[in-house]
């Protein structure tokens, strides 16, 4: 018996040496429990996968009319259309968006299997923002198919698309992981995450382009603006897809403030994590 | 084998009680509101308002591979606590164990199925949950579901499966897992009794010709004896025995024989003036484990406080849920006791045909004219295992109550 040999000693703070290696071990079950969770949201609902085309089809229509039409944010030099621009922005707000509120109930909607089973408990949340890239599958298959629509050329950017959709997966699961070992302890933080969702849609510029802001106002708040995460990773969408010119000092900021969630959603979540079985 | 399996060394696991009022879990809008409040009472020392609890304390001990252990306390001994550090869930606050192998622990069966989904599904989910890979499923899926008897509903989503068959599917899963420790808590007391055997007899199958190890924590001592080989016994955190199955059992049943001595405080319903019960013991203990149709005897201890000559008994049986089931007065066929000023004792003893289940026990006094002299409420409690003497286990049932019958062929 060659496992035999395999000694596990349990001690307090043990568990912090073989952290990454342990996760790696429990891989199965991370794509068990993400295939668990497609699957069963896509039975629960009658219209199942077609929720996941009509609710950013209506969005983006919504938001072409308002912002484009009534607001008139879209700019008189481009010649895009406007309802590409504000898809391309849709995209990963939407996937940020429900990334971040799955994630942050993932803990609490799994307590039973948390209280009853050991496992590395970071898969959990992984596991729910995984299963929103699903969704963003489905809305990324509609903007192509909307390209299409408008004959509109596409670039060689388009290729480093996937840095931009990793550094919104990065975002979405760091502060999912903050958010949702917080939800353990004080349970009434759910109640924040579909507020700050609905606020956060203000202050991005989903149906608008972040140039307006330099337009608009100066070039430093358009900096400032990019304090907000989201900001540098839909410039980038925009970028990859409608050759919009990149601010780069702002991509930078963003790019540090995932960084900064990142570290701040590990550092927490590791630091609750032994009490989460003792709290829920 | 000159190592043992599992080794535990010192292992304390501590608990902080807070003594506010309790609520289940924090709220920001608390924590928010208490700063708020010490902003504005500088000088208020900080609230010490919590205690330690020790759910464990230094505990030692050895299993060695192909042991089936049973690990026997009351309630709130530290059984599930104990469980649940040998299972990784929770961390010990001190001291060290040291497992070679693979533990898996079935604290509840189920654990992680999810309605929706198929039961074919739900084998896949709860196989990865439990720490089987897809490919060790795939090899063992056809026993799985035979073992389980559910081949005609795999596609069926387990939501509309019956609870035996939820149960069955689950114990199935768990039971083909092959890890080198299996950690079993109270998965026997549900599923009809054919169910029931068939696991045992796989779990001694397990480990006597595949060499595993089993711990399994039950309060069923029948099922402890037939099963396990050895047991442990925890009490208010501490190891109290280690040893022989057999031994443990009785170990754990002296013990709870022993606690009959100590009197504790009872809630009094009414003013006692003439007479009190100061102290009441079932079977000689308190909190006894009985098996059904098991007589018990209920003793009451009283304290004369002033000169009454004569008093009326009565018991009163509630269900976990304070129902009253039963009540026994001595007037329905006893001549009633005379009372001397000395301190008395009294014993009612009644066959019990009540089902599986905990039970409290209320009782009080009479005097001539029907006054309350003394009422105790839901004083100690009993609990009827689910098994018959003879270790036969029981089958769940509609009804509160069993009846010994004879059925007869007219025909």
């Amino acid at each position: 018996m060659a496992a035999l040999t395999d000694e596990l000693v349990i001690e307090p703070g043990r568990a912090e040496k073989n952290y990454w290696k342990d996760i790696w071990r429990y891989r199965e079950l991370f794509y068990i429990l993400s295939w668990r969770d497609i699957k069963v949201r896509y039975k629960q609902t009658v219209i199942g996968a077609a929720w996941g085309v009509i609710r950013p089809l209506l969005t983006m229509l919504i938001f072409t009319f308002v912002f484009g039409k009534v607001a008139s944010l879209a700019s008189s030099t481009s010649s895009t259309p406007y309802a590409i621009i504000v898809f391309a922005g849709l995209l990963p707000w939407q996937f940020f968006s429900t990334a971040l509120s799955e994630a942050s109930n993932s803990l609490l909607g799994n307590a039973n299997l948390i209280s009853k089973v050991y496992f590395p408990r970071m898969i959990v949340p992984a596991s729910s923002v995984i299963t929103s890239l699903v969704d963003f599958a489905i809305s990324f298959g509609l903007l192509l198919l909307i390209i299409i629509y408008y004959k509109y050329p596409l670039s060689l950017n388009m290729l480093l698309l996937p840095v931009f959709i990793i550094m919104a997966f990065l975002l979405a699961f760091g502060v999912g992981l903050y958010v949702t070992a917080l939800n353990v302890k004080y349970r009434d933080f759910r109640y924040v995450v579909p507020f700050i969702v609905q606020l956060g849609l203000y202050v991005t510029p989903v149906g608008y382009s972040s140039s307006v802001i330099a337009e608009r106002y100066s070039g430093e708040i358009r900096f400032w603006f990019s304090f907000n995460p989201v900001v540098g990773i839909i410039d980038g969408f925009r970028w990859c897809i409608v050759g919009e010119p990149m601010y780069w000092p702002g991509f930078y900021l963003s790019l540090g403030m995932i960084l900064f969630f990142m570290w701040l959603g590990i550092w927490y979540f590791r630091k609750t994590e032994k009490t989460f079985a003792d709290n829920i | 084998m000159a190592l043992p399996l599992i080794k535990v060394e010192n292992l304390s696991k501590k608990f902080l009680i807070s003594h506010e009022k309790q609520e289940p879990y924090t709220t920001l809008r608390d924590v928010m509101a208490k700063s708020v409040k010490k902003l504005f009472q500088k000088g208020v020392k900080p609230e010490g308002n919590s205690e330690e609890f020790w759910a464990l304390r230094d505990l030692n001990f050895e299993i060695k591979q192909g042991d089936r252990v049973g690990i026997i306390g009351r309630n709130g001994a530290g059984k599930s606590t104990l469980l649940k550090i040998l299972s990784r869930i929770s961390e010990p606050s001190s001291g060290k164990i040291s497992i070679r192998g693979r533990v898996a622990s079935l604290l509840e069966v189920g654990t992680g199925f999810h309605p929706e989904l198929t039961g074919r599904e739900n084998v896949f989910l709860n196989g990865a949950i439990l720490g089987m890979g897809r490919a060790e499923i795939n090899k063992k899926f056809d026993e799985i579901v035979s073992f389980a008897e559910v081949e005609r509903f795999l596609d069926t989503p387990v939501k509309r499966y019956s609870s035996g068959m939820y149960v069955r599917l689950a114990f199935a899963v768990a039971a083909h897992l092959e890890p080198e420790i299996l950690i079993v808590d109270e998965v026997l007391a549900v599923g009809d009794t054919q169910f029931q055997k068939k696991c045992i007899g796989k779990m001694e199958d397990v480990s006597k010709n595949e060499g595993r190890t089993v711990l399994f924590v039950s309060h069923n001592m029948n099922v402890i004896k037939n099963i396990c080989k050895s047991g442990i016994v925890l009490s208010q955190g501490k190891l109290v025995f280690s040893g022989g199955a057999n031994e443990a059992v009785e170990k754990y049943l002296e013990g709870s024989a022993d606690l009959g001595t100590v009197a504790k405080l009872y809630s009094h319903k009414v003013k006692c003036e003439f007479a009190k019960i100061v102290n009441i013991n079932i079977n000689n203990s308190k909190n006894p484990l009985v098996t059904i149709f098991e007589k018990l005897t209920i003793d009451l201890e009283i304290e004369v406080l002033q000169n009454i000559s004569q008093v009326e008994f009565f018991v009163l049986i509630y269900n976990i849920e304070g129902s009253p089931i039963t009540g026994l007065f001595q007037k329905d066929n006893d001549e009633l006791f005379k009372i001397d000023s000395t301190n008395h004792k009294v014993s009612v003893t009644l066959e019990n045909n009540l089902v599986p289940g905990k039970y409290f026990v209320s009782a009080g006094m009479f005097d001539r004219s029907r006054q309350f002299v003394d009422w105790v409420e839901f004083g100690e409690m009993f609990e009827i295992e689910h098994a018959y003497a003879d270790g036969r286990l029981f089958e769940p049932r509609l009804g509160a109550t069993l009846q010994k019958v004879q059925w007869e062929k007219i025909r």
